[in-house]
């Protein structure tokens, strides 16, 4: 649909994403007109039917909100509500939440990494076919994602909206020896990860660097999972809750999940450039070696680079899971009974795309009084906007098909969860 | 084509002249209301999927690839609910496109959590989670696929066995009726020889009554089940609601948890709103 000088880049279906999403870019010659990312998948409603819920429900619940990391709701919502009523959990239950989130790191970063994002490089639709040509790599991609999958099923129960996790522990924990019996995986998966970083840094990346606000836990010492402070590169540092005070929500026609920014200035970028920038000395040795050995220290300002950033994590969440194992004690009780009490509790922890924010207020009986959900892609959603205006441009001299799939695939850097926001990305560049 | 010379070159003593290799059944995933994790359940099968890949063409499935083949499709597996006008008029299309429609997950074989809103007033709970309800245009209902059309098979759970909808696959393909197990989770816990929790624990269990699949994983982690398979086939709700009751559950707990994956499954439905009527 190109006229003179001005043009549509229309993604109707963006593909290789989690959930239901389209973009629309507008052009008006070398300038950008409109960006929208759309969000058409049908709102859920997750943050009203969790009133009246007793708060032990809230795990089970706020998983069924995005199967691909229904670990990061159910740590969320735990951490939120167990502030909320004041449980102290024992270390060896804090340790076995880090190792489950471990899992899930592995299984959704080994499941963006090559079977979403690698074949935008390779020059693939997909997976299969790319596994036409790439038969080892994609055999290697499954069995690592399997790893991290089996870590949630010993940990959790099952890999997609697993039933062990609870308010105050988990229902029932893993004996020593159970977990031992990952280390011989995991030994593999940890090499097949330090290969992931050879393997993604020596991509071709387009030359796009923005400056970012980049906002993420930060603890004091240790890569964050559950725990932290909430920090950013111009100067946010805050505790979860005062989350709300910082930061805004606001509500846009044209997608059906909210908008964030920080109060006062404009979009931010949570996610595994975020937290890689604020975070990199935290990591262990293994995975900083492999940053460096391909040349990427922070601050890393390029979107699509997040590929290498991402294997970089897989790396550390191969290395923490080892370090845990190797730890790990049985707690006493599987959990802390909850007490009888009323109160308000937030918490923020890092799911695979970025910070997910939770708030419950609890009444005398127990039941969710009210309910707030901030889940990753919904922040990433005007700096996804923010960045195409930026990157349309740069392409405003391109064929409309292949620009078209340019935007797409910087969409697909972010890893966006539309089931999340509330989710599938389709991209439209017009071009009056 | 070099590959059609090949096959005739192979087709040589006894065989007639070779029939052209059968066309490889066409597969689609179809999305509505639901967390994707139905569909992910494919991409978890990592020991098979290279194999599923082989037998079938995956002719659409957004998740996973940029190509999108028009249909007609073999198979249609559908995840999700419907709760908007513009997937009410989809999901016509995509029956039409199919011919076998197979539902996955508890969404869109019962409506899924987001049925929850089918008791209540649904634009309150928007003005609840939207600062411009205006913008927000969704049905008063969440309702499953088979009460917009016709479905052929509808496979169970939130999440649904991945082992399940292989199973379900290859058995359509080779038209026989699939494996699938309509008892209740307590028949999957005799075999694992759990000690029963409600019995020996006193721990509410919605086992009784709901359909297995899941290899009654709940009761293995020392909790009760809460029913996110489904009701089984003639389950007794009634029964269980009044050992809920000596258990000391009030009305609403045990309506809560009638109340959650499956709402919306009619038996389960009629459940938790019995006990609401006490």
């Amino acid at each position: 649909m190109s006229g003179r000088g001005g043009r549509t880049i229309t993604v109707d279906t963006l593909a290789r994403v989690e959930g239901e999403g389209a973009l629309y870019i507008k052009m008006a010659g070398d300038r950008v007109a409109d960006v929208k990312l759309k969000i058409y998948e049908p709102p859920r409603l997750f943050e009203a039917f969790l009133r009246g819920r007793h708060f032990s429900e809230a795990p089970d619940i706020t998983a069924r909100i995005c199967g691909i990391c229904p670990i990061a709701y159910q740590m969320s919502a735990i951490h939120a509500i167990e502030r909320a009523l004041g449980i102290k959990i024992a270390p060896e239950v804090r340790l076995l939440r880090r190792l489950f989130y471990c899992g899930e790191w592995i299984e959704s970063h080994a499941l963006h990494v090559y079977m979403l994002h690698a074949p935008d490089f390779l020059g693939y639709a997909d997976v299969i076919e790319m596994a036409r040509d790439h038969r080892e790599v994609v055999e290697k991609a499954l069995r690592l994602k399997k790893i991290g999958n089996r870590i949630v099923q010993l940990v959790g129960g099952r890999e997609i909206h697993p039933i062990s996790a609870a308010v105050g522990g988990f229902h029932k924990t893993p004996s020593k020896r159970q977990l031992r019996e990952l280390v011989s995986d995991l030994e593999w998966a940890l090499e097949a990860s330090l290969e992931t970083v050879r393997f993604t840094s020596t991509l071709q990346f387009p030359d796009f660097e923005q400056d970012y606000e980049f906002v993420a836990l930060r603890h004091p010492e240790e890569y964050p999972f559950c725990e932290g402070r909430l920090v950013s590169n111009r100067g946010v540092d805050i505790d979860a809750a005062e989350y709300e005070d910082c930061f805004t929500e606001f509500h846009v026609k044209h997608s059906n999940a909210l908008h964030s920014m920080v109060r006062g200035r404009g979009s931010y970028l949570v996610g595994p450039l975020a937290r890689f920038n604020l975070n990199f000395e935290k990591l262990p040795e293994v995975a900083r070696k492999a940053a460096l050995g391909v040349g990427l220290k922070p601050p890393v300002k390029n979107l699509f680079r997040s590929i290498v950033v991402r294997a970089v994590e897989l790396v550390f969440a191969c290395a923490e899971a080892l370090r845990i194992i190797a730890e790990y004690e049985p707690p006493d009780a599987p959990r802390v009974e909850s007490p009888n009490r009323t109160g308000v509790g937030q918490a923020i922890t890092e799911a695979p795309r970025g910070i997910l924010y939770h708030r419950y207020a609890i009444d005398e009986h127990g039941l969710i009084v009210t309910a707030k959900i901030v889940p990753p892609t919904s922040q990433n959603q005007k700096q996804i906007e923010d960045d195409l205006r930026e990157y349309a441009a740069q392409l405003a001299a391109w064929p409309l098909e292949e620009a078209t799939w340019k935007c797409e695939q910087a969409v697909r850097c972010y890893d966006p969860c539309i089931s999340c926001a509330t989710h599938f990305l389709k991209v439209v560049i017009e071009r009056e | 084509m070099s590959s059609e010379s090949k096959r005739k070159g192979k087709a040589k003593a006894g065989a007639t002249s070779s029939p052209p290799a059968r066309p490889k059944p066409k597969i689609g995933v179809f999305k509505f209301a639901s967390c994707d994790g139905c569909q992910l359940s494919l991409l978890d099968a990592e020991d098979e999927l290279l194999g599923v890949v082989g037998a079938v063409e995956i002719a659409y499935f957004p998740e996973a690839t940029r190509t999108m083949l028009k249909g007609p499709y073999d198979i249609g597996l559908v995840e999700g609910s419907i709760t908007t006008h513009h997937d009410a008029e989809r999901i016509q299309e995509v029956r039409r496109k199919c011919t076998t429609l197979i539902t996955i997950g508890a969404c869109a074989t019962a409506g899924g959590i987001q049925a929850l809103r089918n008791w209540k007033d649904v634009d309150e709970l928007i003005r609840v989670v939207y600062a411009t309800p205006q913008f927000i245009s969704t049905l008063k209902l969440s309702t499953p696929i088979a009460e917009h059309v016709p479905v052929d098979f509808e496979l169970r759970g939130c999440p649904i066995n991945k082992y399940q909808l292989i199973e379900l696959i290859s058995a359509t393909l080779a038209g026989r009726k699939p494996n699938i197990p309509t008892y209740s989770v307590c028949m999957e816990c005799k075999r694992k020889a759990n000690v029963c929790i409600a019995v020996a624990r006193g721990i509410a269990c919605l086992g009784p009554v709901t359909q297995a699949g899941c290899g009654a994983l709940c009761p293995a982690y020392d909790r009760g089940c809460y029913g996110c398979y489904g009701p089984m086939e003639t389950p007794n709700t009634a029964s269980l609601t009044g050992q809920f009751r000596i258990l000391g559950q009030t009305d609403d707990q045990v309506s809560r948890a009638f109340r959650s994956f499956n709402a919306w499954a009619w038996q389960f439905r009629k459940a938790s709103e019995e006990c609401k009527r006490v």
